[in-house]
């Protein structure tokens, strides 16, 4: 390998770390504040680019037809569990949280597309359908098992996001899609070729998590759900509820995913169920990070990147084992170094 | 006086083992009302109880509205604020971070600014140690903090754990200064103490809690001097 090709595979490491920092950012962010590692992260990347490549084709993408399922499942459950403990009071706000919000949405896209919106209306359109899911998601399997175990919720977890592959194939159809891309420009640094796209990712990545460090620091909001994720009885006292940290939880992580399904969408050709590998590499950094820290999970996803970029170099085929396979020393290093503590005790 | 504040025979069991059975007490607006009482009497599971983090049988009043269906955020609300025996403080986020959380459960937070200084002038080593983890902070400002949080969420009704638990006794004064200096800000308290002699010191009317049940009550100023008592909790002084 020559230095030339080295940097090549550098740059392309580090671009595909970034998406996955957005998605590993994400997984933290959900893990910490609800207890859940949310699996199908990945799914709602590649749902984005989806809804993206329809909506791209000017058609009708298919995220419309699951938010309103999912809305109409969620604000179902909230008023029936609102009627049995007699909080009839409370039922129009949970039909406009789970219910008319997810369809203003839903109208708007639709609203939208008849006036053949720019690729910039485009993209900020499929972002908008793709945040309902996830906290419509939680509100559906997540609440009703909040107390459960962490290991527990992983499970269930797992199984949501092979539905959600189920979904997304009945959704979007087997085609497998590919966007435009945002930008055609290009440059050389250090006589490395550069692509604008490559640029693209690492400024979103950049200005993502940096917009999420200042949500957390500066916004009441944002310290309630560090606070929730340090100490939920503590949270709880101040009268933070946990429910809806989760849901702001879900929304941002919801964010990042997208943000990355739209930055790899003109790159990687994406099918319903190429969410999947994301989520679970992104996963991988997540846990070189320790699951609870931001820097570390950026970190760690960058690392993936890399590796994965010189692997698949070395021998194609084998990347995927080779990037999976650093799990092994990362966790045997992280089990002997921190101390072993049974999972936090429950409030 | 108004009640703020009732408790009728209530009763919390930890699967089948009844930790607290029918106790019924009171606090009235602007009262300091004090449950002590030995280690397991139960007295921590009645607090858990008051705010909702632990289910219970019987009734509790809150300003006139059944807690029955009010959720432990819900009771924050309208008020009802408790600074648990293990302070449960933010141990990552700065102190004064910690504190601003405290203004989370009210609508209005134009006074935030003031509430702030207020706590800063009432424990000022919180004002120097305001950019540090509560984490680092020593036993003594931990509850300080603890304190201050709660009294940012303005409570008309402050519910606290143990606050002397394992402080030194410098200390322990100034905590109890500053909850007698509540009757003036209007708050009313509720205070569970093992340290009995300091609580009735402060309180005006007093339960005596023993395995779960309320066993004697009366003018703080009475119990202080009930024989029995002093030879169970007071010491021979």
């Amino acid at each position: 390998m020559t230095a030339d090709i080295a940097a090549i595979l550098a740059i392309d490491g580090i671009a595909t770390g970034a998406v996955y920092a957005l998605v590993a950012i994400g997984t933290v962010l959900i893990f910490t504040v609800t207890r859940v590692i949310f699996i199908p992260f990945g799914d709602i990347a590649a749902f984005t680019a989806l809804t993206l490549a329809a909506l791209d084709a000017k058609q009708l993408p298919g995220t419309v037809g699951l938010v309103v399922v999912l809305a109409c499942m969620a604000c179902a459950m909230e008023v029936v569990s609102l009627a049995r403990a007699g909080e009839l009071r409370a039922v129009p706000k949970a039909v406009l949280f789970y219910l008319v919000l997810p369809l203003i949405v839903v109208g708007t896209v639709w609203l939208t597309m008849r006036f053949t919106p720019p690729m910039p209306v485009r993209i900020v359109l499929a972002l908008l359908l793709i945040l309902p899911i996830s906290p419509l998601l939680d509100r559906i399997v997540f609440r009703p098992i909040a107390d459960a175990s962490v290991l527990l919720l992983l499970t269930v977890s797992v199984a949501l996001h092979f539905a959600l592959v189920g979904l997304g194939l009945l959704f979007f159809g087997p085609e497998g899609v590919r966007t435009e891309p945002l930008t055609s420009m290009a440059m050389e640094i250090a006589g490395v070729h550069v692509s604008g796209q490559t640029v693209l990712i690492l400024t979103a990545a950049l200005v993502f998590s940096g917009l999420l460090f200042l949500f957390f620091d500066f916004t009441l909001i944002g310290k309630a759900l560090r606070a929730t994720a340090l100490n939920r009885t503590g949270a709880r006292l101040m009268g933070i509820r946990p429910a809806r940290a989760g849901t702001i939880a879900y929304l941002l992580g919801s964010l990042m995913a997208g943000v990355s399904g739209i930055l790899i969408a003109p790159v990687n050709t994406i099918f319903y169920d190429s969410g999947f590998l994301l989520g679970l590499k992104a996963f991988v950094g997540a846990i070189v990070g320790g699951m609870t820290s931001y820097p570390g999970a950026a970190l760690g996803a960058f690392g993936v990147g890399l590796l994965e970029s010189f692997a698949s170099f070395q021998s194609s085929t084998l990347k995927d084992v080779i990037v999976f396979s650093l799990l092994i020393p990362v966790l045997l290093w992280r089990s002997l170094a921190s101390q072993h503590s049974e999972e936090e005790v429950e409030e | 006086m108004t009640q703020m504040f009732s408790i009728e025979n209530v009763s919390v069991a930890y699967g089948k083992v009844e930790a607290v059975r029918n106790v019924s007490l009171s606090v009235e607006q602007g009262q300091i009302v004090t449950v002590i009482g030995p280690n397991g009497a139960g007295k921590t599971t009645l607090l858990m109880a008051a705010i909702g983090l632990l289910k219970s049988t019987g009734r509790m009043v809150f300003q006139g509205n059944d807690l029955a269906r009010i959720d432990v955020e819900g009771r924050v609300e309208r008020g009802l604020c408790l600074v648990p025996e293990k302070r449960e403080l933010f141990a990552d986020l700065s102190v004064a971070d910690n504190l601003l959380l405290g203004t989370y459960s009210l609508r209005d937070r134009s006074t935030t600014r003031k509430s702030l200084d207020d706590v800063f002038d009432r424990f000022p080593r919180l004002k120097e140690r305001s950019k540090q983890a509560a984490g680092t902070l020593s036993g003594g400002e931990r509850q300080m903090l603890a304190l201050g949080r709660a009294l940012m969420a303005k409570p008309k009704l402050l519910v606290l754990d143990e606050p002397s638990l394992g402080l030194a006794p410098l200390i322990v004064r100034e905590i109890f200064r500053t909850i007698a200096s509540l009757r003036s800000l209007g708050v009313s308290v509720l205070l569970v103490e093992q340290n009995a002699r300091a609580a009735l010191e402060t309180a005006d009317y007093g339960y005596v809690l023993e395995t779960g049940e309320i066993i004697q009550s009366g003018a703080a100023d009475t119990l202080i001097h009930d024989p029995k008592l002093i030879a169970a909790y007071l010491g021979g002084h």
